[in-house]
């Protein structure tokens, strides 16, 4: 098949958290393997290719975010890339841009309206920490492990599958102690970290629903690395727990 | 005007807690006695700025050497005070004014965030705004409301504000103060200012400057340019910056300063030359012998800073050791490791160290950097020995390293 083309959406606008990472770390994944990847780094005034068949926003302030919900809402090409199948890893404002509505401090502002959730509304203290998901069991992942730091409280519309369940942290922070969303090949979280770095199955989740089965990583210390970050932070909010009982 | 009873009794209670926390080998005592300080009078750091001329340095990166540089050029006309161990919180602020002689010059770095704070309560002759750009993720506020924040300062003070023209965010902040320098110091991290801070339009960058693509609010003219090794004055005018400290960033913090001491009354070559005596600040770029190795301490505690400490280090394939901690002084979310090029360490021996190695080394192994994880520093630094070894590290890292090493004397 022809090169994996990965479009890192608006790093300028949405990249606050190192969340460009995630590009990165699915393209050396694919490389690694193999399969012919390219990083499609897409900065503001540039246009947004509607031919890539991954599509990656991270993490960004409000201003910079509301403009780049109005770039991508003007462009078309995010939603028409998702129409003829392309995936999406939405982290933190990223999920907020690609729902219908979110909050800033200039006011409300229009998503892209690809996914039915809102966060019209914000928290009543940020959330800032360590935060754990368990991943809905279809997904067949394990326990995810990330940094949360948002304001915003995301609702999910009727019919709209969280990524999994709060172990530890705030989330979505809509109500429903969920994080995140699934709907087709998009998938969104509040999990930083990147979260690709500390989730390596997640990375390979999304790769699967592009190139379909996966051959061997061949670069086993790269995820035994991952697995063992991973488990650091998690036991590290076991002993939080432990000492402040919460 | 003699201090109040009050003030010198602040003054006093901190001096003696300092005093006491160092004999009970609880660290130098700075912060602790500044706290008492407060504690016993509130307006302590007003009534102690009272009778000196206060220079405050503040920015994202190079605050600290920044304000020593600045200190060694104001040296040249009378005595200075400076913040102790680069506490630039009030209490750092309150514990370097109780130990000023009369008369003397204060050059005080402020933290980005207490800014206004200190402008109000210390009336400063100076503001030198250096840079913002992300720093602690986790815990200080976006760099865009800091840069809020700071025009409010800019727009009510009486100070002369030294500020780097090639930042749009320090621009857009300075540009609300009556009197200002702009110097055009260089800026090599950009993004976190592709947003036009004044309309949320697109900044471009290029050529000899930025300029916004929606409003038009460009890069003021500069009265002071960084060009190579030289600080040029708006007629042309070059003056050489010879500097013991490395790197380009240590340069912009030169002009900075010189700028910053010609308005008060230094001439810009007596400042830089006054600056060539600075060699260390901290224990940054402090060298010590560990094993058969002779690292040297480098600072670099976000993605900017990083983008200067490769133009710093020996060259490849000079090994290097990154120490990267997570705490609350550094930022609780070290995901900013994915921002930095590691990629630009590779065909050097790296060693990945300090409590958040593992975060650093999934982040080299995806830069194809070959290293090793030696959580320990003193041990990786031995590791990556025999002969001179580069040691880059982040705020808390730094600071724990630089004290295991003086202690092993």
């Amino acid at each position: 098949m022809a090169d994996v083309a990965v479009a890192l959406v608006y790093p300028d606008l949405l990249g606050t958290y190192g969340d460009a990472g995630n590009a990165r770390i699915l393209v050396e994944r694919l490389r690694w393997r193999g399969i012919g990847a390219e990083m499609v780094t897409v900065r503001l005034g540039q246009a947004v290719p509607s031919g890539c068949e991954l599509y990656v926003l991270g993490g960004g302030e409000d201003r910079p975010q509301a403009l780049a919900a109005a770039e991508l809402r003007a462009s078309g090409a995010l939603a028409a890339a998702v129409d003829r199948g392309a995936a999406v890893l939405a982290v933190c404002a990223g999920v907020q841009v690609v729902g219908t509505r979110f909050l800033t401090a200039d006011g409300i502002c229009d998503g892209v309206g690809l996914v039915d959730l809102e966060t019209e509304h914000a928290l009543p203290t940020r959330a800032v920490g360590e935060l754990a998901v368990d991943p809905d069991p279809s997904l067949g992942l394990p326990r995810l492990s990330g940094y949360e730091n948002h304001a915003g409280a995301t609702r999910l519309g009727p019919g709209l599958r969280a990524l999994g369940a709060v172990a530890s942290g705030v989330g979505n922070g809509g109500g429903g102690h969920d994080d995140g969303f699934v709907q087709g090949k998009a998938l969104g979280t509040y999990l930083h970290g990147p979260v690709l770095a500390r989730n390596p199955e997640l990375a390979d989740l999304l790769l699967g629903w592009v190139v379909g089965e996966l051959p061997p990583l061949g670069r086993e210390e790269v995820d035994a690395e991952a697995r063992g970050l991973r488990a650091e932070r998690l036991a590290a909010l076991r002993r939080r727990r432990y000492h402040f009982g919460t | 005007m003699p201090l109040p009873a009050r003030t010198r009794l602040a003054a006093q209670a901190g001096r003696a807690t300092a005093a006491l926390s160092r004999r009970l080998g609880r660290g130098d005592g700075t912060v602790i006695g500044g706290r008492v300080s407060l504690l016993v009078d509130r307006d302590a750091l007003a009534h102690l700025g009272t009778g000196h001329r206060v220079s405050l340095v503040s920015g994202t990166n190079g605050k600290t050497t920044t304000t020593r540089l600045l200190a060694a050029a104001l040296g040249t006309a009378g005595p200075v005070v400076v913040n102790p161990q680069g506490s630039n919180l009030p209490p750092g602020l309150v514990a370097g004014l109780a130990s000023a002689p009369p008369g003397a010059a204060a050059a005080l770095e402020v933290d980005e965030a207490w800014l206004r704070v200190a402008a109000e309560a210390l009336g400063p002759a100076t503001i030198t705004l250096l840079n913002l750009s992300r720093d602690q993720l986790d815990r200080v506020a976006e760099v865009r409301r800091l840069a809020e924040r700071w025009r409010g300062v800019a727009g009510a003070t009486a100070a002369r504000v030294v500020a780097n023209a090639d930042d749009p965010l320090v621009a857009w902040a300075a540009s609300a103060a009556a009197h200002v320098t702009w110097v055009a110091a260089g800026q090599p991290w950009t993004d976190d200012a592709t947003g036009c801070p004044s309309c949320g339009g697109a900044i471009v960058f290029g050529g000899d400057g930025w300029r916004c693509t929606g409003c038009g609010f460009a890069r003021p003219d500069p009265a002071f340019s960084l060009e190579g090794d030289a600080l040029v004055a708006a007629d042309g005018e070059p003056h050489p910056i010879a500097l013991s400290l490395p790197g380009r960033a240590n340069r912009a913090n030169a002009a900075m300063a010189a700028a910053t001491a010609q308005s008060l009354g230094v001439a810009v070559d007596t400042a830089l030359a006054a600056m060539a005596g600075t060699t260390a600040v901290d224990g940054r770029y402090r060298r010590a012998a560990v094993g058969h190795s002779a690292a040297r301490l480098l600072l670099a505690k976000n993605p900017a800073g990083w983008l200067e400490l490769f133009d710093m280090l020996e060259p490849p394939p000079g090994p290097v050791v990154v120490v990267i901690n997570a705490r609350i002084a550094d930022g609780r979310d070290p995901s900013w490791l994915w921002d930095v090029p590691f990629e630009r360490l590779a065909g050097r021996r790296v060693a990945a160290s300090g409590e958040r190695s593992r975060d650093l080394a999934v982040r080299l192994h995806y830069a194809g950097v070959e290293h090793r994880r030696i959580p320990d520093p003193l041990d990786a630094i031995v590791a990556l020995g025999p002969g001179a070894v580069d040691v880059a590290a982040n705020y808390t890292a730094l600071r724990d390293l630089d004290a295991r090493l003086r202690r092993r004397g």
